[in-house]
């Protein structure tokens, strides 16, 4: 059974047009997900509904055999769907780190010792020990959200949601940002489900979920769904740049393969093909 | 604007530092108890407790120059309750008089007396703040209204404001250099004109932060929903502070202190009768 089955979800914040309109997807453990579509498209809204901060009107969430729609089993589903938002300054509770990443596991009711092991596991996850007892005000965009994803950690959560979490970071933030969430997937077995419009962060995904008008209108791995160029576009999205490139390129006759989606393949490709001449 | 220092804490680590903050704070209170103990003109107590803040500063490690910086702030106000002290009492003998002036040497030494309470209060109430970080303070007062709890007051949810409080005024000051910047490059005006018009010029400042403000806590308040925030009883603090050989030695100085004011108090009565 997966780990996270939405079935058929709905949901309308003023009752009239749907944000999310009748969505069904399942996510597996260790599942690398990335959901994207243009603004305004629901996929911030299934991002709160995947942890029950709203509730579907219809259709029902569930998490490990918990479901949303049970009032006692919230805090079983928070649990274990962590979520880190947009802005790094409006989700960071505390004015020292290690308290900060304490306030989830404080809220748990653990007991203080435990709360010290997991904030230990939590910053070195992250890559943030140094920085312990420092105010998040004097860190960077990139660092506030890694003290962010440390704090969801702590909770140690099987899913772990990024809703649009690197929208508001500098491009350096963003990578960093990035390799900690791929090392959490490839060494911890996190689950991630990552919501964005950056589709250079969509190449590292599994599963691909193109969010149109509230609905899912594409599905597949990245290079299936990066083949529909003119499909993406009418939704309002792009192609990665190495795609872009590597299209053109085609067009204009280069030999390389059609399915590039990273710039690192791109340059293998363009160096294998410097070989064969 | 970031690195405004919100409050005034001076971070090293010193034996004040490192005490319990509920220990500084009770200790802050016995001491602004002990200068409003020490009775009219007896100036001896004022010494005692004199010396108490300098004993406290020399072991906070923190400039004498910048604990004294503190009363800067409330000077007017000082010299206002001086001057009236001066001006408006007419008990005692008249020392000097000129038109409808008249100082008495009862007016003089009021004024004198009320300077320098008001001066050992601040001095002891800067250190507070000088040694102690926000944070701890918020934590301290939150373990301290914990009774409070048998009345049904909401102390957990109290400390949570408080610290959210803190958390957020070096964002919202950030904000609101931002906001001010973003005016100023279409052509607002806050430099010039009456303090009226200054004050209008900040209307423009203000709105947007009130918005924002609210936008971010609608944001907090999902993350901390995410973060299983309930505000259930079975909570748990991670940083708990101890009691150390530090709050012993302090509570024993501070009870010394207030021993030393209610005997110097007597002891002056005793010299004035022989």
């Amino acid at each position: 059974m997966a780990l996270l089955q939405a079935e058929s979800v709905s949901f309308s914040y003023d009752k009239s047009v749907n944000a999310v309109n009748g969505v069904s997807l399942s996510v597996n453990e260790g599942e690398y997900v990335a959901i994207i579509g243009h603004n305004g498209s629901g996929k911030s809204t299934l991002a709160k509904l995947f942890n029950g901060l709203i509730k579907p009107d219809q259709g029902n969430v569930i998490v490990d055999g918990f479901s949303v729609l049970e009032k006692k089993d919230t805090f079983e589903i928070r649990k274990r769907v962590g979520v880190v938002f947009q802005n790094p300054d409006n989700q960071l509770v505390a004015s020292i780190v290690e308290d900060d990443v304490a306030f989830g596991p404080e809220n748990l009711g653990i007991p203080r010792e435990e709360i010290k092991q997991r904030i230990d596991f939590a910053l070195s996850a992250v890559g943030m020990e140094k920085f312990r007892r420092s105010s998040p005000t004097r860190l960077s965009g990139g660092q506030k959200q890694r003290i962010a994803i440390a704090g969801v950690l702590a909770l140690k959560p099987k899913i772990l949601i990024l809703d649009e979490s690197t929208a508001m970071l500098d491009p350096q933030g963003r990578k960093e940002v990035l390799e900690v969430v791929r090392k959490l997937n490839k060494e911890q077995k996190v689950t991630v489900i990552t919501i964005t419009h950056y589709m250079e962060e969509v190449v590292e995904a599994d599963t691909v979920y193109v969010m149109n008008d509230g609905e899912i209108a594409m599905q597949g791995t990245p290079t299936e769904i990066f083949k529909q160029k003119e499909k993406l576009e009418s939704f309002g999205l792009d192609l990665p740049v190495a795609t872009q490139i590597a299209k053109k390129l085609i067009e204009r006759g280069v030999a390389i393969k059609s399915d590039i989606l990273t710039e690192k393949q791109l340059a293998e490709e363009l160096c294998a093909l410097k070989l064969k001449i | 604007m970031k690195d405004v220092a919100f409050g005034q804490y001076f971070p090293t680590k010193s034996f004040v530092h490192n005490m319990d903050a509920r220990v500084k704070i009770l200790g802050v209170i016995a001491y602004i108890v002990a200068v409003f103990l020490v009775k009219p003109f007896h100036f001896a107590g004022f010494l005692a407790c004199f010396l108490f803040v300098i004993l406290a500063t020399a072991f906070s490690r923190v400039p004498f120059l910048k604990v004294m910086r503190s009363i800067k702030g409330i000077l007017f106000f000082i010299i206002l309750s001086a001057v009236l002290q001066l001006f408006f009492n007419t008990k005692g003998q008249v020392v000097f008089s000129w038109e409808f002036i008249t100082i008495t040497d009862n007016g003089l030494l009021n004024a004198g007396f009320i300077i320098t309470r008001i001066t050992l209060i601040v001095l002891g109430a800067s250190l507070l703040t000088l040694t102690t970080s926000p944070v701890e303070i918020s934590d301290g007062i939150e373990s301290l209204l914990t009774p409070l709890k048998w009345i049904k007051f909401p102390v957990h949810e109290f400390a949570l404001i408080m610290s959210i409080a803190l958390r957020f005024i070096p964002t919202l000051l950030d904000e609101t250099d931002r906001i001010i910047k973003a005016q100023k490059a279409r052509g607002a005006d806050f430099e010039s004109g009456n303090v009226f018009k200054r004050a209008k010029a900040l209307i423009p400042v203000l709105i947007p932060l009130l918005i924002s403000s609210f936008r971010r806590a609608d944001e907090l308040s999902y993350a901390m929903d995410a973060r299983c925030y309930s505000a259930s009883k079975n909570r748990t603090k991670y940083k708990k502070a101890v009691l150390t050989y530090r709050d012993l030695v302090a509570t024993i100085v501070v009870a010394g202190l207030i021993t030393g004011v209610v005997f110097l108090n007597n002891v002056y009565f005793v010299l004035a009768v022989v």
